[in-house]
């Protein structure tokens, strides 16, 4: 990764959290379609990135967003989670070359099959995490699930729209 | 040893995955408990000052409704007033003790606010620079929304009613039968009122209001309306489901209520060794 591309990376995600913050906290599509979009800023971490960083700053950011969300723990749980499973998943559903040293998993780079078969049990291992946490003991398993299937249904449909209108092929992100 | 440190090296993210994990379980348990103490949340200055510019921003939209609500507020006090207004010109005397004020009220302005989740909490502009103290009423002019938790110096953080962890003692107004009003964490309009006994005579479309048998808010702020009655499973208590009065998403400025003798109820509870949980 050279610098400039680390630079587009710090200001996507400067980016994703401001908007997470300032528009989506009250968002939610019918009362069960919640928006995370910060979760493309680590779903779009290089695939040859190790997994030790990709935790620790998944962590960090799932942090800030607690801060401002009042849920200290609930977003840092399920984000540090969701990249614990990413290396696995990606390892798992590799094409049969493999994949190139320098590609990003992202839409552009990928084709769209393949985005979603990546992205959509990352997310959903995500809102599940997060919604179990945030209900524990007192919401019934038909609510968590409801929620989670459609808020990462929801999630990854802004994503793929996030990367059509703002992601370009091969120029960084 | 050294093929020891090699496994755990070669298990190095999973170990960092489990220890991040815990830490995070750790602050869910110890900070989303509404009597915890709460350091890292949006009452600090950094986070405090950007969500006061988002709501100064978002606010300037609904300045009519805001302007709308304030004027029927005044024209209701102006109306009291007049009940009760002195003769110009007269003596008005301390006539006792009983009649010393016990409730100081101040304004504020919520800054943040969250209804989606199962523990909600609300973010005010006003901190201990103002005067709020944890443990302050919350309410605006139609009904009850929550409990200042944490106070730092310009803004404060309250649990909302909409929080599973939440109780407010509360009542029936006809018959004066009182209850415990507890949010089940599923929509922001309905709350369950429990532990009333089954022999109570009460019926839909009844009005709930607050008791003042807690320090917190006083006798008579409303709360919200039957909306039904149903034998409970257990049964010695009424199923009661409210329709609250406050419309929690578009709340924006709020009142604050402190009891002055809160202390001295307080100290009183505790030698005569009551626990008082509201």
């Amino acid at each position: 990764m050279n610098f400039k591309n680390l630079i587009a990376y710090v200001f996507l995600v400067i980016c994703l959290c401001l908007v997470q913050i300032l528009l989506l906290k009250n968002l939610a599509l019918f009362g069960v379609a919640f928006c995370f979009i910060y979760l493309l800023a680590i779903l779009s971490f290089p695939i040859s990135m190790r997994s030790f960083p990709v935790i620790l700053i998944s962590f960090g950011l799932g942090l800030l967003i607690d801060v401002f969300y009042d849920t200290l723990g609930l977003h840092a749980a399920a984000a540090t989670l969701m990249a614990f499973l990413r290396t696995y998943w990606l390892k798992a559903i590799s094409p049969n070359g493999g994949y190139d040293d320098a590609n990003i998993p992202t839409l552009p780079e990928m084709g769209i099959g393949w985005y979603v078969s990546y992205s959509l049990p990352l997310v959903f291992a995500f809102s599940l995490m997060f919604f179990v946490a945030d209900q524990w003991g007192t919401g019934g398993l038909f609510g968590v699930l409801n929620k989670s299937l459609f808020s990462s249904i929801f999630t990854v449909i802004m994503a793929i729209i996030v990367q059509l209108l703002f992601f370009k092929r091969r120029r960084g992100i | 040893m050294l093929r020891i440190l090699q496994f755990l090296y070669s298990l190095r993210s999973f170990l960092l995955f489990v220890l991040l994990e815990v830490l995070a379980i750790g602050l869910i348990v110890s900070n989303n408990s509404p009597q915890g103490a709460a350091f890292y949340n949006s009452s600090n200055a950094l986070t405090g000052s950007v969500l006061k510019t988002r709501s100064d921003v978002m606010d300037f939209f609904s300045l009519a409704e805001a302007n709308e609500a304030l004027l029927s507020e005044n024209a209701g006090l102006l109306e009291h007033l007049k009940e009760r207004g002195y003769i110009p010109d007269s003596i008005a005397l301390a006539l006792d003790s009983a009649l010393e004020v016990q409730y100081n009220f101040k304004g504020a302005r919520i800054i943040s606010n969250s209804l989606r989740f199962a523990q909600n909490h609300l973010t005010l502009n006003k901190g201990s620079k103002d005067g709020v103290k944890p443990g302050m009423g919350i309410f605006n002019e139609q009904g009850v929304i929550g409990r200042v938790k944490s106070v730092s110096e310009n803004f404060s953080v309250g649990i909302s009613l909409l929080n599973t962890g939440m109780t407010l003692s509360s009542k029936i107004k006809t018959n004066n039968s009182f209850g415990t009003t507890n949010w089940d964490g599923l929509d922001s309009k309905h709350a369950k009122l429990l532990y009333v006994p089954s022999h109570v005579i009460a019926n839909v479309g009844d009005t709930i209001v607050t008791t003042g048998f807690s320090n917190v808010f006083p006798e008579g702020i409303e709360i919200g309306i039957i909306s039904s009655v149903e034998k409970g499973e257990n049964p010695n208590f009424l199923d009661i489901v409210i329709s609250l009065s406050t419309d929690f998403s578009s709340a924006h400025y709020v009142y604050l209520v402190e009891n002055t003798q809160a202390n001295e109820l307080d100290s009183l509870y505790k030698t005569s060794q009551i626990e008082n949980e509201f």
